[in-house]
This record gives C-alpha cells, sequence and structure tokens, in this order.
C-alpha cells in the first residue's frame, strides 16, 4: 500500500524508531520567539547543555511588540525583559534573531517562509500553536510546548507518536467574495474544535490546488483550531514558483534536484487515510463566528444560533455561556451585529495578499464613525512591500491606523487590546474570551469582510456596500 | 521531574467543555520568564468575574484533581497552562478529551492527564459536587481511577507511564544515543535551509 503525504514526512524524518517507544524524529528547523522560550534556555543553563544545531535555529519578536513603536524600548517593563531575555539567550547559544526594527522581522510564521526557510519535505517546529501555517509548503510542521522547545533546542530532535491521518478534501471553484479564511471557518464549524485531534491532516482537492501559497498558508494556520496535530498540502508548481529566487530557497543544481525531490511528496494513489472530511466549494459562504471558539461560526447571512437547536446537551451549554460572554441574542442576523474595533493581521491573514484584499475594498471609501481600525503587516517585509503599492495611503485615507509588524491584536500581550465590552470583527485566529483583551468580543472574519465591517459599522460581506 | 506513582486527594468539578489555555492562563501572565509561581494566573478570568465559579466556593479548598469536561486545554500551545495548574496545587486533570499539544505538554511536565468516557466523567462531576470531601484516587501504576464504589481502568501508553513513574525527562532519555542522531544529519538533503550564512556575518 501506498504512503500519505503525511505518512512520507514522517518517515523521512524517523532518526530512532524502537518497539514500545516513540519514533525521534529528526527537525529539520526549529523557529523561536520571546513568550515560549526563556524558560527552554534557563533549563539548557541549569543542565549544562547547548543548543545542537543553532544553524537550524531561527528566532525573532513577535508577541510582546508595540506595533505603534517598534524602534523604542518597550514601555511595559515585563514585556521588555522578556525580550531582553531572548536577546541574551540568542547571544549566549549563538542562535540568529531578527530583533524589533530589523528588515527581516515580524510574525514567526509570517518570516519563515518569507525568508525561503520553509520548504517542502522538511520537518519545522515553533513554540507556538500555529506553525501548522509552514504545512502549506507540503511540510510537517507543528507547534509545541516549551519542554519541547528545550529538547529541540538540545537534541535538534522530538521524540514522538506517530498521529492518524485524515483527509480534507474541497472541490470546485469557491464563489466570488469567498476566500480561503471562509473555507476554514466552514471546515471547524462543521467538525468541531476537537475533530482533528490525533490527526495529521491533507487538504486535497482543487479548491486548494488552486489557492495561491498564501491562501494555502491561511487554511494550514488554522489547522490547530480543530484540535490537528498538523496541515498540509501538497507541494506543487505554486509551491514552487513561490519558492523560487527567496533567500534560503535552493539555487543552482540544488534547485532541480529539490523539486525533483519535491515532486514526489504526494500521497500515492493508492495510499489510505484514517478519516475523511469532504466539503463542497460551491457551497460555502463568507464566514464569521458568534461564539467563543473558532467552531462557533456560522454563514455570514444567517443569524445567532438558539442554543436550544443543538443536539448535543453540552453544545447547549457551551452556546449559552458563549451567547452571553458575547452580548447576543439569538436569532439576531448576524449582519446586525455591530463592532467597536477593526483589525486586520495576525499569522492567519497578515500577508500581502490579505492587506491587498482588504486596501481593493476601502479603496476611495470610509472607516464608519465611532469604530478603530488596526491594519497591522504580519512582517517589516510585508510593510514595505505594502507602502510600495501605496496600500498604506488607502488605509490611512480611509481612516484606518497603519502599525509595524508583530502579533498586535491577535492576543493580549502588547499594547493593541481591546477594552472590556468591545466588540471586534479580527482577521487573527482565536475568538476565546479575552483573547484579544479581558473582556473582549471577537468575532472572526476574512479580510474582505473584516473590510466592508470597517466601513459599515456592522458584519458586512463587500457585497453589501 | 517527580515520580508519579499513586494519588489520592479531592477533586474540583469544573463543568465546561473546550477550556481553551486562554482561560487556563492569560497571554498578560505569558510575559514572565521564570518557570514557576503562575498559581495566581490561573483560570484568572473566570475567578475574578464570576463569584460562583468552582475555585471560589470554599467547599472544593484544597483539591488537587481537576474533573472537566471534554476538549480541555485546545487553543495556545503554552506550557504555562500547565506549569499554572501544578502551581496552583492540582497534580491530575481528569477529562472525556484532551488538546494534543495540551496533553503532551502535561505529561513532559509531570501532570497527569487522564481520559475517561463521558458518561464516567459525568458520574465523577456530580459525585464530587454532591460531596466534595470525596477522595478520589489516580493510580498510575494500575492505570485506575478510584472513588466511592467506583473503579475505572484508563489507557496512558506503557512508555509514557514508565517515564512518570520513573520521573525521567524526555531530554536525557534521548541523549542516550547519540550516535542516532549523528548518523542521521550525514544523510540530510544537502539544499535543506541554514542559518549559516547569517551565523558567520555576525
Amino acid at each position: 500500500m501506498g504512503k500519505t503525504l503525511a505518512e512520507k514526512l514522517w518517515d523521512s524524518h524517523v532518526v530512532r524508531s524502537a518497539a514500545g517507544e516513540p519514533d525521534l524524529l529528526y527537525i529539520d528547523m526549529h523557529l523561536v520567539h520571546e513568550v515560549t522560550s526563556p524558560q527552554a534556555f534557563e533549563g539548557l543553563r541549569l543542565a549544562g547543555r547547548g543548543v545542537r544545531r543553532p544553524d537550524l535555529t531561527l528566532a525573532t519578536e513577535d508577541h510582546n511588540v508595540p506595533t505603534q513603536d517598534i524602534f523604542a524600548p518597550i514601555a511595559d517593563l515585563v514585556s521588555r525583559t522578556q525580550v531582553d531575555t531572548l536577546r541574551r539567550n540568542c547571544a549566549d547559544f549563538g542562535v540568529t534573531l531578527y530583533p524589533m526594527g530589523d528588515k527581516e522581522q515580524g510574525i514567526v510564521h509570517v518570516i519563515g517562509p518569507q525568508l525561503g526557510i520553509t520548504q517542502p519535505g522538511m520537518t519545522l517546529v515553533c513554540g507556538d500553536s500555529h506553525t501548522s501555517t509552514h504545512g502549506a509548503f507540503g511540510a510537517l510542521a507543528f507547534g509545541i510546548g516549551t519542554s519541547q522547545v528545550e529538547h529541540v533546542l538540545a537534541t535538534q530532535t522530538l521524540p514522538m507518536d506517530r498521529p492518524k491521518t485524515m483527509a480534507v478534501t474541497v472541490n470546485g471553484d469557491l464563489p466570488p467574495g469567498v476566500t480561503p479564511k471562509d473555507v476554514i471557518l466552514a471546515v471547524i464549524a462543521q467538525v468541531g474544535t476537537g475533530g482533528g485531534q490525533g490527526y495529521m491532516v491533507e487538504y486535497r482537492g482543487d479548491t486548494f490546488e488552486s489557492m495561491t501559497m498564501e491562501g494555502r498558508m491561511t487554511v494550514c494556520n488554522m489547522s490547530i483550531e480543530w484540535g490537528a496535530r498538523a496541515g498540509m498540502i501538497a507541494p506543487d508548481d505554486t509551491t514552487f514558483a513561490y519558492l523560487k529566487g527567496r533567500p534560503h530557497a535552493p539555487a543552482g543544481d540544488d534547485w532541480e534536484a529539490a523539486v525533483s525531490y519535491w515532486k514526489t511528496l504526494v500521497t500515492d494513489p493508492d495510499a489510505e487515510f484514517d478519516a475523511e472530511v469532504v466539503l463542497d466549494a460551491a457551497a460555502i459562504t463568507p464566514f464569521v463566528t458568534w461564539g467563543t471558539n473558532p467552531g462557533q461560526g456560522a454563514p455570514l447571512s444567517s443569524s445567532v444560533p438558539d442554543p436550544a437547536d443543538f443536539a448535543e446537551e453540552s453544545d447547549q451549554v457551551a452556546a449559552r455561556k458563549a451567547l452571553t460572554y458575547m452580548g447576543l441574542q439569538p436569532g439576531t442576523p448576524l449582519r446586525d451585529i455591530k463592532v467597536d474595533t477593526v483589525f486586520v493581521g495576525s499569522c492567519t491573514n497578515g500577508r500581502i495578499e490579505d492587506l491587498r484584499a482588504s486596501a481593493a475594498v476601502l479603496d476611495g471609501r470610509k472607516v464608519a464613525d465611532g469604530v478603530r481600525m488596526l491594519v497591522v503587516p504580519g512582517s517589516m517585509k510585508v510593510k514595505a512591500q505594502a507602502e510600495s503599492e501605496g496600500l498604506d495611503a488607502i488605509f490611512t485615507a480611509a481612516g484606518a491606523e497603519w502599525r509595524q509588524a508583530g502579533c498586535s491584536m491577535c492576543l493580549g500581550m502588547n499594547p493593541d487590546q481591546l477594552a472590556p465590552g468591545e466588540r471586534s470583527a479580527s482577521t487573527s485566529n482565536r475568538n476565546f474570551e479575552g483573547r484579544q483583551g479581558k473582556g473582549g468580543r471577537t468575532h472572526l472574519v476574512s479580510p474582505l469582510v473584516a473590510a466592508a465591517t470597517a466601513i459599515t459599522g456592522h458584519l458586512a460581506s463587500p457585497a453589501d456596500l | 521531574m517527580e515520580k508519579f506513582t499513586v494519588h489520592t486527594g479531592t477533586a474540583v468539578p469544573l463543568r465546561r467543555s473546550n477550556v481553551d489555555t486562554d482561560q487556563i492562563i492569560p497571554a498578560v501572565y505569558l510575559k514572565r520568564v521564570t518557570r514557576t509561581g503562575f498559581e495566581d494566573g490561573l483560570f484568572h478570568a473566570w475567578r475574578s468575574n464570576e463569584p460562583d465559579f468552582v475555585l471560589n466556593q470554599q467547599r472544593f479548598n484544597g483539591a488537587s484533581v481537576l474533573v472537566a469536561g471534554p476538549d480541555f486545554g485546545t487553543g495556545s500551545s503554552r506550557e504555562h497552562a500547565v506549569w499554572a495548574l501544578l502551581d496552583y496545587g492540582f497534580k491530575v486533570v481528569i477529562s472525556p478529551r484532551f488538546a494534543d499539544i495540551f496533553r503532551g505538554n502535561s505529561l513532559k511536565a509531570g501532570l497527569l492527564t487522564v481520559m475517561l468516557p463521558e458518561k464516567i466523567v459525568q458520574r465523577l462531576l456530580d459525585d464530587i459536587s454532591d460531596d466534595p470531601s470525596t477522595q478520589v484516587t489516580i493510580d498510575l501504576t494500575e492505570r485506575q481511577v478510584r472513588w466511592t464504589g467506583e473503579v475505572h481502568e484508563f489507557e496512558l501508553d506503557d512508555y509514557t507511564r514508565w517515564r512518570l513513574l520513573e520521573g525521567l525527562d524526555d531530554i536525557g532519555l534521548t541523549l542516550r544515543h547519540p550516535e542516532s542522531i549523528d548518523e542521521y544529519e550525514l544523510g540530510r538533503k544537502p539544499w535543506l535551509p541554514s542559518l549559516s550564512d547569517t551565523l558567520n556575518a555576525t
């Protein structure tokens, strides 16, 4: 029997396999940021260990970054200490770091692909659950905890039990105005937040094949939001074209050898998945969340659900609790929900195509009175690219704030936060209680819906304008 | 890591599903660079906003077992969630289902996460709610959870069980086989990305 893509990636990285033990996997690239690494470096010091492969380790600063003032020392002393600790650790252990203010700095999952460091066939880890993003290149990429960060620093390997495999198959053309974000939100709403637990997921079908690399990254990014260990898409000509010429991509003869290897990284026709989920692209419409986990989503054209309508009692309880937190009444059309803040950015939707999509909607229009809109590029390179295209001018003319690169309002670790009770339409990945600031209420949306919502002041798609 | 064999203690019923790690410990507590002292952040929003929240109820004071609804520990990979539970005094979390990363983190840091079928967890939730003094025993040697009149087996792979019983850390175990890593590295594809140029330049 043939192998799935995930099995090929797994098998080619097994350093050691023994009966009754987890496989020991080699890690080709380890991305590091300031939040989940300090205790790992401290563990190395206490044990008298070094970093085995500093050349396969890359650090940047993203979670704590103040996006209004990236060139000054961080005012919050606790945040500043964390960033300073990363700098000291990278200096002590010989790890490359792109700090705040560097032209290569940005969200860890944006800079890896941008540098050509994320390539097909690799294993890639980071102390961050959205590491699944890199699976868009046909890599095995997953988030790890701090104990595992220390393990990879010390050994460049990880002991892991092999997860099962699942296919998510979507075929057909997406209707106009429907984006990769809508596809993944629709997938999560169908399978639930725990649906992928224990699985490495491969997104298959011509809907994904037609997506750009950035669209594929949006899809794979949110694999963790339905519990999947990893999400991936087989590499193809779109992948190769994206990589060619990037700073760390193979060149010359290496390029030819790499591409011929990468072409083997597809699921064999006779391979079998342990599970499969199928969606019809034509049936997907702009999707938004109404609740407090990414699985509590619905088409923008629908209404806030009635908790009593859920089959499972636990879902009813969760929905009631979510609606209380969100301050929503069952039956309210989702389009009637007014927002205070719109956030465009994050490792989910902070790339150049996301900014272009939002800018195209905002061009010549104004952000509604009383609505604050933040546009935060995912990296300093994305920022520079957007400015060279004049996107910053479109955003600021519309009344949006144009910021520097960081995680920003995706999570409450830096000055960009919602105030208690404030409501946002956000292109980020999590609508958990308090995720964007204590008491904040989050609706996850695509960059197109974000822009239209900013203009109307209530959840809307460009077709509503 | 401390050895884990058998633990007996009282338990707290957390009747919520999809408890994500942002609820277990909000991001603002993640700015710290230490490994201990996260107990103040545990369930911070619920503890401060909900007077009736289980951890605010005196009758559950001193509990060392947390019993929760399905899909506990979803979301962010932050191991701080495990540290916060340990620092607060929890030794075991019981749920019908855990998120993968949280479960991996817990078993590496020495917090035992035990999966039991949903209807058994429901019964345990009811029993500890009715009588908060109920003593719950989690026996890793026998892979059993026991409380007044109830005995239930749970699954945990032999390797992880052995590691927890012996209190062994993964890095030490991996470093018993340095030759396997050396050998693997000799066969890596030559074009794979490396930061060596960047390192040499600085």
